[in-house]
């Protein structure tokens, strides 16, 4: 099973720009992920040999207090400096890109699944089906995501935060509101996603190799999971990686407004936030925006180039 | 035509009516506005119930709010009186007057915006096919992707750090004068402009490459009237077809840029209404700004196809 067309890592090899976003993507993820292992939440050597490092890596709490200062500016112990109640920004800045990518790729793959589906079925389907399902999506595209995303994480919220505490997930009741964020986002990015494979489908579904699926007494079910979806595969990642910076973007927007991440809980948006507070024009600790301000420019702009540049390889009909 | 049209219009008056039912419904998961007041006599609480229309069925309110149910008070005033009902949060102010103040603010900076983002995306775009394969291209289409990757949240504290503290040559926010609406409206227009650009330079490339543009060459036309006469008149059909998206994100991105610059547009009634558990106002928010986008969407379809028969005539 080839999904791309032949050729198309080697294409994605030889495009520079590629394999530099390639490499600055796997950076950013190495220090979201690997971030508590060189940089621990526990100031105290003792508290801190004493965890071990999977924990370090999947639990860690950088909501705490290391500085009995604040406002630090960056120095060798605090690298990029320490916020208004004296906690690391570094810490701080690993702890957003943890959330925010995590928003990212499941409000992604979330929307990934719904769109594939949505569109594989419409355009296999066809006709009036087709037409019905189509004219929903534009029904959706006309309404203000952003209210309804508002919506569901405060309407929801209260009545999670009861469910989580009721099944003993006591632990994520911090997070409800990003989780709740999380599936709203795939619900609500999918659009796009359903109508290009949709479009896909359309073109694909009158091949001959298609027909002689069917001739074969292959069940409908069957042609559209081993005939149609590899064939699509390349088209749906293309958007996945384009979908993931607009979810980071969503989520650090509601964040920036105090709607997503709770604190302590930080993301790039609610630390943005922070710093904009802190910017004014008698004495700006410009260190607490810029940094994540940076960090996750520089996520975004991975990210986009490299729908771009996996576009440019994949992609058939782009290719010159 | 006018069938088309008449459909559409139909059409549009389910959209609104499915997304009225949508938002209502939503709103129902909200606390009740009224349990925020503690100490409230049953008759006070029956009274605000009728006055705010949470008493009866969800049924019988939703007909009330749409217009085609009495009042408590014995009247019609649903929306199909061109009624939002009064805001629950803002005492004695009805969501007609709330929105009426703040809307030409946002419609003004959206408008702005719109301007800025069609101007910068058709000029850039152009440039970069025009100059194809060269460094020129190359930057016009970095530059793209920086103003899409970098969010505006960031874009426009850069801005007001830069022209309004260290220059002083805008105002830092607020709305005073012409002069306040020149940041928020390039800091929402960004992105945009580069999705413009890019959508103008695949199309702009296409069409370059077709013979009437040799034949406008051939006949000695100069590139400036070869470009923008001729192929932007094809190349900009992606841009139109783009343009009620493009209204809705304005329209939903300037909840950002009336944030950073602490404008009075009705922005904030967006995030308020839904904290506030303020069902009126949330509704007339999403109302009106639905009522704007399809109008827009439809309006941009008809603009459609009348340029698309140009096209085919004159081709």
């Amino acid at each position: 099973m080839t999904p791309a067309p032949p050729g198309a890592w080697s294409r994605l090899r030889k495009s520079p720009v590629a394999l530099v976003t390639m490499a600055l993507l796997a950076l950013v993820f190495a220090f979201a992920i690997f971030g508590p292992l060189l940089y621990p939440a526990e100031t105290d050597p003792a508290t801190r040999a004493a965890i071990p490092p999977w924990k370090k890596i999947v639990a860690s709490n950088y909501a705490q207090v290391t500085s009995s200062e604040q406002f630090v500016p960056p120095c060798r112990e605090h690298l990029f400096g320490t916020d208004v109640n004296g906690r690391d920004a570094f810490a701080r800045t690993i702890q957003g890109a943890r959330i925010s990518l995590v928003v990212g790729l499941a409000g992604a793959l979330i929307s990934l699944v719904i769109g594939t589906s949505y569109g594989l079925v419409s355009g296999y389907v066809g006709g009036r089906t087709d037409g019905v399902m189509m004219r929903f999506v534009e029904i959706l595209y006309s309404i203000p995501r952003l209210i309804i995303i508002i919506l569901a994480t405060t309407a929801f919220d209260h009545s999670f935060k009861e469910w989580l505490n009721d099944h003993g997930h006591s632990v994520l009741v911090g997070y409800s509101k990003i989780i709740i964020l999380i599936l709203a986002l795939g619900c609500i990015e999918w659009l796009t996603m359903a109508r290009i494979v949709r479009g896909q489908v359309l073109g694909l579904k009158n091949l001959q190799f298609v027909a002689a699926a069917r001739a074969l007494g292959q069940s409908h079910v069957r042609i559209i999971l081993r005939h149609l979806l590899p064939n699509i595969i390349g088209i749906v990642i293309i958007y996945l990686t384009l979908t993931i910076p607009t979810v980071i973007l969503v989520e650090s927007f509601l964040s920036f407004l105090g709607l997503g991440v709770q604190p302590p809980q930080a993301s790039w948006g609610s630390l943005l936030a922070d710093g904009a507070q802190a910017i004014n024009p008698i004495k700006s600790f410009w260190w607490l925006p810029l940094f994540p301000a940076f960090v996750m420019s520089l996520t975004l702009l991975a990210l986009n180039f490299l729908g771009d540049a996996l576009r440019d390889a994949l992609d058939p009909r782009a290719r010159r | 035509m006018l069938p088309f049209i008449l459909r559409r219009f139909v059409g549009m008056i389910f959209v609104l009516l499915f997304v009225v039912t949508i938002t209502f419904g939503l709103t129902l998961m909200m606390p009740s506005p009224l349990t925020r007041e503690k100490a409230m006599t049953p008759e006070t609480r029956k009274r605000m119930e009728a006055k705010y229309n949470l008493d009866g069925t969800v049924w019988e309110q939703f007909t009330r709010y749409i217009g085609v149910r009495r009042m408590s008070s014995g009247e019609y005033t649903g929306l199909l009186q061109g009624n939002f009902q009064p805001s629950t949060k803002y005492a004695d102010r009805s969501v007609n007057e709330l929105l009426g103040n703040t809307l030409p603010i946002s419609a003004i900076v959206g408008f702005a915006a719109f301007l800025i983002a069609t101007a910068g995306g058709i000029w850039l775009g152009s440039l970069a096919a025009v100059r194809h394969h060269t460094p020129v291209d190359t930057g016009a289409m970095l530059a793209a992707l920086f103003l899409i990757s970098i969010p505006t949240f960031v874009v426009g504290p850069v801005l007001v750090l830069i022209f309004a503290i260290r220059l002083g040559w805008l105002p830092v926010g607020g709305w005073t004068s012409w002069a306040s609406l020149i940041l928020p409206a390039i800091t929402l227009a960004g992105p945009y402009v580069a999705y413009i650009a890019r959508l103008i330079r695949t199309s702009m490339l296409e069409v370059l490459g077709q013979d009437f543009i040799r034949t406008a060459r051939a006949k000695g036309m100069t590139d400036t009237r070869v470009i923008y006469k001729h192929a932007l008149k094809v190349a900009i059909l992606p841009v139109v077809s783009y343009l009620g998206p493009l209204a809705a994100n304005l329209l939903t991105g300037s909840l950002v840029v009336e944030t950073i610059f602490n404008l009075p547009g009705a922005g904030p009634f967006f995030i308020n209404s839904v904290l506030n558990s303020d069902r009126s106002l949330l509704l007339g928010v999403v109302i009106v700004y639905c009522t704007v986008l399809v109008v827009l969407n439809l309006a941009v379809d008809i603009a459609y196809t009348f340029l698309d028969r140009r096209i085919a005539l004159s081709s």
